[in-house]
């Protein structure tokens, strides 16, 4: 009833993938910024992007996979289970994170590339409007409601923001090439790269994976958490209903014997 | 399935037509949108015309959003959902009922706006096929979308703030080709207009059909 729930360890796998992660990352950090020369065009902004494709491809491939796989699995029948629910909610909140750290680090790479925090071009603008239909998303998954009620809502959700996400890329894409021809869009985003600059690439996307995977898997945890606690809250306040209520009998009762007799209304 | 959502649809307009409440609240909420984005604007003329396409679908789509609250409002009575449901009507009929109501409303409600922009902002359409077509179009995708998200928030507490927050984001794809294929047919530049018709088109469509499978699991649900 009130135990071991709250106690549980996480798996022993996810400590390690949290160890590379932070280890990846520290390479990639130290690569990026120290061993790896500046660019010949961008000099040292270049080094930005040793992090921000990283992130972006997080943001967008690995969350959505994971979001929208987890929310059908859990509708089709077959596969039913709050596991699914609980991956699919727990992607959606790690994927707000990395879709606004896209928004910033491409923002911060902006400003001296472009002159500008913020443009509206397509990919920027695209996902500005899957950060905010993440967080939509959460808004949802916080109204209360029985586990699977919340889980099917939820999943049917993720699904129809899964489906708009092509629809609003391809439509900010229109949108911008149709009648702005040459923009800001600076083609020098189309480095060659190549050495040790490919190698800081590669382990940051590396880095990223894990250090997603890791949260991803941490967050889950918390759901299931509080999903317990939810549970072990209602449990207790039940018990504590029926203690007052067998109290309450008693003292009625004890008042009642006295003037026994007049029968109480 | 067809019979079921003419019955649905018939009920909803006329609820609508009874109640009135779309003719005294939002309709005037978009001649009123209309009016305060021009206020934003200013007064430059040139600037106006320019931005009336964009003025004309951001009024729709926020009457949209009370359209649909609408939309929820009726079924959400007491018990009224569950008597939809025990009704053995097919949720694919409730649900195209449902759609085929709110995008009969909004396209009277274009029609209005259409009026409007005309009058304050001295625009002509000059393509009317392509204006008309695209807002076909965007009707049936508004309107499907938007009984969708209707559905998902029904009968949550919190449903008149959250509906906005989740339907909004989702409908942006129509706001910008709606807003363009408009521009084009103001300009009289059918070709790129029609462009626009690509991103409509799929939009519609992918959301009537994806409404007609989720409706029911949606329904069960709320």
């Amino acid at each position: 009833m009130s135990e071991p729930v709250l106690v549980r360890r996480r798996p022993r796998w996810l400590d390690v993938v949290g160890v590379l992660g932070v280890v990846a990352m520290g390479f990639t950090v130290w690569l990026g910024l120290w061993v790896t020369p500046p660019d010949v065009v961008q000099g040292n902004l270049a080094r930005l992007l040793y992090i921000h494709p990283p992130i972006a491809t997080v943001a967008l491939y690995w969350v959505g996979l994971v979001a929208a796989g987890g929310s059908l699995l859990y509708l089709w029948p077959r596969t039913r289970s709050l596991f699914w629910d609980r991956l699919a909610a727990s992607a959606v909140e790690v994927g707000a994170v990395f879709s606004a750290l896209t928004l910033v680090t491409g923002s911060l790479w902006g400003r001296p590339a472009w002159g500008v925090w913020w443009t509206w071009d397509a990919r920027l603008t695209s996902t500005a409007l899957l950060l905010l239909l993440e967080i939509g998303y959460m808004a949802l998954r916080r109204v209360p409601a029985e586990p699977a009620i919340r889980a099917r809502r939820c999943a049917v959700a993720a699904l129809l923001i899964a489906i708009d996400i092509p629809i609003v890329h391809f439509s900010v894409d229109w949108w911008q090439t149709l009648h702005q021809g040459g923009t800001v869009l600076d083609p020098g985003f189309d480095l060659h790269v190549h050495g040790i600059m490919l190698w800081t690439l590669g382990l940051g996307f590396l880095a990223f994976s894990l250090i997603f995977v890791w949260l991803l898997g941490v967050r889950y945890q918390v759901e299931v958490l509080q999903d317990a606690v939810g549970d072990q809250e209602l449990e207790v306040s039940l018990t504590e209903r029926w203690s007052e209520d067998t109290e309450l009998v008693g003292v009625a009762s004890g008042d009642r014997d006295p003037h026994a007799g007049g029968g109480a209304p | 399935m067809w019979h079921d959502a003419v019955l649905v649809a018939g009920k909803d307009l006329r609820i609508e037509a009874r109640s009135r409440v779309g003719l005294w609240q939002v309709v005037p909420f978009a001649l009123l949108v209309l009016v305060l984005l021009a206020f934003a604007i200013g007064p430059d003329q040139a600037a106006l015309r320019h931005a009336a396409p964009g003025i004309f679908w951001v009024a729709l789509l926020f009457s949209t959003v009370l359209a649909i609250q609408r939309s929820v409002a009726v079924e959400s009575g007491e018990g009224t959902r569950d008597g939809l449901r025990l009704s053995g009507i097919d949720p694919a009929g409730i649900f195209l009922g449902k759609a085929a109501a709110v995008g009969l409303q909004l396209l009277a409600l274009q029609l209005v706006l259409w009026a409007g922009v005309t009058f304050l902002f001295d625009v002509r359409v000059h393509v009317v096929w392509l204006a008309v077509t695209a807002s076909l179009v965007a009707t049936v995708g508004l309107a499907c979308a938007g009984v969708l998200y209707g559905a998902l928030s029904a009968g949550l507490r919190v449903r008149d703030t959250l509906l906005p927050l989740l339907v909004l984001p989702v409908l942006a794809p129509v706001l910008l080709a709606g807003s363009k294929a408009w521009e084009a047919a103001l300009n009289g530049n059918a070709s790129s207009g029609t462009q626009w018709l690509k991103i409509l088109v799929p939009f519609a469509v992918i959301y009537l059909v994806v409404g007609l499978v989720l409706y029911g699991p949606l329904q069960e649900a709320a």
